[in-house]
């Protein structure tokens, strides 16, 4: 479905991404695996047109969209759920989910509101909250949700667990597998190897803006080198 | 009085109500755009023209003929704003802030050649609007009922673009991409398109403001930067992005207005002050007790910190051994150009030194101090009315009157600047330019004391100055000093303060530099240098006028810099020899030499969105590769 092959990116002159390759199947949750600083949250942004690719390409279901700008992208079908959330403060839950509707793909329910406050319980009771005062948690939730409502077919989704209280992590990795269940493919940038473990099917691992390791996570599990390039030292 | 009082109340809610049609379609193109649209002046300009036209040609007596006239207008100037934005802007949201002001600026050099050839430079008195030529009787006064109709347009429009901004998908993602754009473009909203519609919008408010304004006040071609400067104030006071707040703002400051005039003549302690003269000070007076207040305005808030990396910039390339000898050589040189006689080229000699001094202070505010003024022509021509007055009304002699220059250019900035440096960016951009146009119409509308629109004459000096060749050595010896003084001063400890605030204000906090103080210095000594430049600007001119001191100059400075580059202490002197020269050959050649040099500016901001300067390093840096 995704297959990404040798990307270079750049932030301004810096290179970050040096050669990065990647690929995720039809509903199949892939995780990025890496140390603080790896490129993992680069390269999800690199496939949405957010940085600066010098060479490479991207490939979604047979289009290349290594140099279409971010609108297009997200239309044909890719969703991005940044690190830092970016919930829209001053709009309320509806109004943020709005700013994401986008028009229902073939062959696929759409959702929509009530949908999503059917997965993200939380949400419904908060309707017409600002997003600025909202929890943490309760904006992970709102900013997932947002992505759902443009219908996407694979979602790039930058550390989902981190800073969660660890009910809320159970609650992000049932969703994940909901997605998955509906015919959603994921892919996601990881620190937590626990939380990699309960939802993927395989993982990367970037080093330095590489792919260092590819493979299921019972591999992974039984590469020790490959585990040692992301543990922390 | 009561009377009096209550008329020019509702005199103020009429005029209240086209500027804030102007201000807030500048607010809200700049909330999504971030781009500080200064040809929003000359859409309003745009709109009075059209609608005069528009309305001669649908007929002046019949309703329709009129509101299609008004209605059309704002309609045109909707789609002007629309096209500026895809073939002009779009192609220069990544460029330097300083590049997207400069374009939009050019756009205003161009709009007031254009309408200038389109309908001449007299003003044309506009129709009025049939069924309200009338007038209403309040408190003994008749108030004209098209005064009343115009205090509905306000909170009517108010409340439609509430309506637009809070309950349709177009406002939804409006306020969302004025927060943060790039999520909004990764959610799948075409940005091009939201930024088309938003500016569509901008300039339809704008059209529409100068349109309905039409029947109180005549389209003419100085309108552009006076309603552009007070929609400044307008925002700088409402808080930028705030729909609500450019309304209060707006109401504040035409009520002022009008009470100044209400007020009219009062006898304070034996002499007469005319209050309806101070109109511009109530401005000015109310815009600084906002600022000192809450300096982002009555409802706005602080700008959130740009997303992604900033432009760094790069650093100061200090001097090689062999600079001095070589400017020295060139002073030398160009102070041996008399022997080849007098002509033509000593009076271009004399522009380009007064120049290359007045741009090099500008430079020493825009690069090392880092803040961008549109207004800096400001202290330029308080220097030249210090140095003039000094001369012609007190009778100083020309030596004293020029030390009167600096001194008042830097008082003004050092005036002015403390307001200036509580912002930052396009929001100390905005401020400039509005207390330049402050300066400017005290200066105009001051007959008495500054001579008005006719300016001072007969500034020769007498005595020893009085030989042109010894004025241009003077001059040349003068602007070679004050130039070498700031180039001093930018390798000093004081420079590197400067440049330390300039590229991290939080940082330079921590160890201890007080960062507004030093900017704040450094504002009143850019003053001082162009004050200097002004002072000699009149007595080698022999006379001086309110052009002296206005907008368009302040942007000639610019030019100047901006051709030469900012990283270079060079660049301003050789920015304003290039210009001074092609400036007089194009005034020589065409009466519409202000659209060529807007179209210019064009050309360089759309060829080298990274400047000039970038451009030619980027050019260097190849041809060594190749090599
Ligand atoms: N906006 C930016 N400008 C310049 N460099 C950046 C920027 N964002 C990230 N970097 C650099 O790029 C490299 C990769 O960063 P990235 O955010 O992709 O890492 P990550 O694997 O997501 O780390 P983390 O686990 O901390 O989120 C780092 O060295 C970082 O310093
Ligand atoms: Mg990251």
């Amino acid at each position: 479905m995704l297959v990404a092959e040798n990307l270079d990116g750049f932030y301004g002159r810096a290179q970050v991404l040096f050669g990065m390759s990647l690929s995720v199947g039809a509903g199949e949750v892939v995780v990025l695996l890496g140390r603080n600083g790896a490129g993992k949250s680069t390269t999800l942004k690199s496939l949405v047109g957010l940085v600066e690719l010098g060479a490479g390409s991207v490939a979604f279901e047979g289009t290349r969209i290594e140099r279409l700008p971010s609108h297009r992208i997200a239309r044909l079908g890719i969703g991005y759920v940044p690190e830092d959330r970016r919930i829209f403060t001053d709009l309320t839950v509806m109004e943020n989910l709005e700013v994401g509707r986008q028009p229902a793909r073939a062959g696929a329910a759409p959702w929509t509101p009530e949908r999503l406050f059917d997965l993200f319980p939380n949400l419904a009771a908060m309707r017409d909250r600002p997003g600025g005062r909202m929890s943490g948690g309760e904006q992970q939730m709102l900013t997932i949700a947002r992505t759902l409502m443009g219908n996407p077919r694979l979602v790039l989704l930058d550390e989902p667990s981190e800073g969660l209280a660890p009910v809320i992590v159970e609650e992000m990795a049932r969703t994940i597998r909901t997605l998955k269940a509906e015919g959603v493919s994921v892919l996601l940038a990881e620190q937590n190897l626990h939380f990699a473990r309960a939802v993927a099917d395989r993982a990367h691992v970037v080093e330095k803006g590489r792919s260092r390791f590819a493979g299921t996570m019972d591999a992974l599990m039984g590469d020790a080198a490959a585990r040692a390039a992301f543990l922390e030292v | 009085m009561t009377a009096n009082v209550v008329i020019q109340f509702l005199n103020g809610l009429a005029g209240a109500s086209s500027l804030f049609l102007v201000a807030t379609g500048l607010s809200i193109i700049f909330g999504v755009s971030r781009i500080v649209n200064f040809a929003h002046g000359s859409l309003y300009m745009l709109g009075m023209y059209l609608a005069w036209s528009l309305i001669a040609f649908f007929g002046r007596g019949s309703p329709f003929g009129f509101w299609g006239g008004v209605l059309g207008a704002a309609l045109a100037v909707g789609v002007a704003g629309a096209l500026v934005e895809m073939l002009v802007l779009r192609r220069i949201y990544r460029a330097p802030e300083m590049f997207q002001l400069l374009a939009t600026f050019a756009l205003v050099l161009v709009v007031k050649d254009a309408a200038l050839w389109l309908w001449g430079a007299e003003d044309l008195l506009g129709p009025r609007a049939p069924g309200l030529r009338g007038a209403v009787e309040i408190l003994g006064r008749r108030v004209p009922e098209y005064d009343l109709l115009l205090i509905a347009v306000g909170p009517v429009v108010l409340g439609l673009l509430w309506l637009l901004m809070n309950r349709t998908r177009w406002g939804t993602l409006v306020r969302a991409a004025t927060q943060d754009r790039e999520m909004v473009a990764v959610l799948g909203v075409d940005q091009a398109k939201l930024f088309t519609s938003v500016f569509f919008l901008g300039a339809f408010l704008a059209g529409l403001g100068g349109a309905l304004q039409l029947p109180r006040e005549p389209a003419n071609l100085a309108v552009d930067l006076s309603i552009v400067a007070d929609a400044f104030v307008v925002v700088v006071v409402g808080g930028m992005g705030s729909i609500g707040g450019a309304f209060l703002a707006a109401l504040l400051i035409a009520q002022a207005k009008a009470m100044c005039i209400a007020i009219g003549d009062v006898e304070l302690f034996g002499t007469v002050f005319s209050f309806s003269k101070f109109t511009l000070v109530a401005e000015f007076a109310i815009m600084a007790a906002v600022l000192v207040v809450r300096p982002w305005g009555l409802l706005g808030r602080p700008p959130a910190a740009a997303r992604g990396a900033g432009a760094v910039e790069p650093p100061l390339v200090p001097p090689g051994p062999l600079f001095w000898p070589a400017a020295m050589l060139a002073v030398l040189v160009l102070a041996l150009v008399p022997l080849g006689g007098e002509g033509y080229a000593l009076v271009l000699l004399i522009d380009i030194a007064i120049f290359a001094l007045f741009a090099a202070s500008l430079h020493f505010l825009m690069g090392p101090a880092g803040m961008v003024s549109f207004g800096h022509a400001a202290y330029f021509g308080l220097g030249s009315y210090a140095a003039g007055l000094a001369f012609l009304k007190l009778g100083w002699p020309v030596e004293a009157a020029l030390l009167a220059a600096p001194a008042i250019g830097g008082a003004g900035a050092l005036l002015f600047g403390w307001f200036c440096v509580r912002l930052s960016g396009v929001y100390l951009a905005m401020l400039t330019l509005a207390f330049a146009q402050i300066v400017w119409s005290v200066v105009f509308q001051w007959d008495a004391f500054t001579g008005g629109s006719n300016g001072l004459v007969g500034l020769w000096p007498q005595g020893w100055l009085k030989d042109r060749t010894t004025l241009y050595l003077a001059v040349l010896l003068v602007s070679a000093l004050g130039i070498f003084a700031l180039w001093r001063m930018v390798h000093a400890p004081f420079g590197y303060a400067l440049r330390a605030a300039r590229d991290s204000a939080l940082r330079a906090d921590a160890i201890g530099i007080d960062v507004r103080r030093f900017q704040w210095i450094g504002f009143a000594l850019a003053g001082t240098f162009a004050g200097l430049a002004g002072g000699l600007f009149a007595f080698s001119k022999g006379s001086i006028s309110p052009e002296t001191l206005g907008v368009a100059r302040s942007v000639d400075g610019l030019v100047m810099v901006l051709l030469g580059g900012v990283q270079t202490l060079t660049g301003p002197v050789l920015g304003a020899t290039a210009f001074t020269l092609l400036q007089d050959e194009i005034a020589r050649a065409t009466t519409y030499w202000r659209a060529v040099l807007g179209l210019a500016i064009l050309a360089i901001v759309l060829v080298f969105p990274m400047g000039i300067a970038g451009a030619l390093r980027i050019l260097v840096a190849r041809a060594g590769a190749g090599r």
